[in-house]
């Protein structure tokens, strides 16, 4: 894979963001505000962040902007309605006798460039309707479709399968 | 509440049964795969849901499950898909029209999809 985008470094933005993550992840199992776990948690957020400090480039994907939890919120709403069809979908077709299957490998395009992003879009493209992300290569991801339509283009099958996903995840990753 | 925890687990018991059945159902690798991945994916959202109904005090580590149920499910389908797609296997066509609705026994070759 020589055309896989290189993620650049992370800022000092991205290591507070991880802090801060760790530090929630904590609270959350700890299940408790008090003073100590507060403390317990920050120290764990800093310890685990400056261990794995130069492999967290992953997290310079992430877009640190004001808004970014807004678009995070919308895209797991978009996501949830459609991970719900595509099981309906998949039911309908499994219970029906007659297997009604078109399926395709054809190709959709996108302009994510991290890989967080990517592996984002990918995931959400696989857990929908009749799609399975099978590769990426460059800004193609190939996807195999079980109801592909006639003539499906590139651009045609970026607007079925892809669009929605990456209006909102563009919100919050690069 | 117990009552809708209970809904909620049988939803997602109904669903992971929909998954396996797709698993025998479909004529092809890579619709199984999808078949499985989706179909349990729901489940499992479902049963943590009702769980966390059940059991209250959890919900933060259910959460968490969920999580990573969500992130790693889907790259492990992709994984497997891939390999099948590097390996040259190419997905099912349907026969014809009037197929009897019985799954062929073995995927007819197709032609190889175009893009590579």
């Amino acid at each position: 894979m020589d055309d896989t985008p290189v993620d650049p470094r992370p800022s000092i933005g991205h290591y507070l963001f991880s802090v801060l993550v760790l530090a929630l992840l904590w609270l959350l199992l700890a299940g408790s505000l008090a003073t100590a776990e507060l403390i317990a948690a920050l120290a764990v957020g800093i310890l685990v962040t400056s261990i794995a400090g130069p492999r967290l480039a992953v997290l310079s994907g992430v877009r640190l902007s004001p808004l970014a939890p807004w678009h995070l919120l919308r895209y797991l709403l978009t996501f949830l309605v459609a991970l719900v069809a595509a099981n309906v979908d998949m039911a309908r077709r499994v219970l029906s006798p007659s297997l009604p299957l078109r399926p395709a490998l054809i190709e959709v395009r996108t302009a994510l460039r991290s890989s967080l992003g990517r592996m984002l879009l990918a995931n959400s493209i696989t857990l929908t309707p009749g799609t399975l992300a099978v590769d990426i290569r460059g800004d193609r991801i190939l996807v195999h479709w079980v109801d592909c339509p006639p003539g499906t283009d590139l651009d045609r099958a970026t607007a079925a399968i892809s669009d929605a996903f990456e209006r909102h995840i563009r919100g919050f990753l690069k | 509440m117990r009552l809708l925890a209970d809904v909620f687990l049988l939803i997602g018991a109904a669903f992971a049964c929909l998954g396996a059945l797709g698993l025998v159902r479909m004529p092809d690798v890579y619709t199984r795969i999808q078949a499985g991945t989706k179909a349990v994916t729901l489940g499992a959202l479902a049963f943590l849901i009702g769980a966390a109904l059940l059991f209250p005090q959890w919900w933060a580590k259910l959460l968490c499950i969920l999580g990573f149920i969500l992130f790693t499910s889907p790259v492990s389908s992709s994984t497997i898909a891939r390999a099948i797609h590097l390996s040259g296997i190419t997905p099912w066509r349907a026969p014809t029209p009037e197929a009897s609705g019985q799954a062929p026994m073995s995927p007819q070759a197709a032609k190889p999809a175009e893009g590579r």
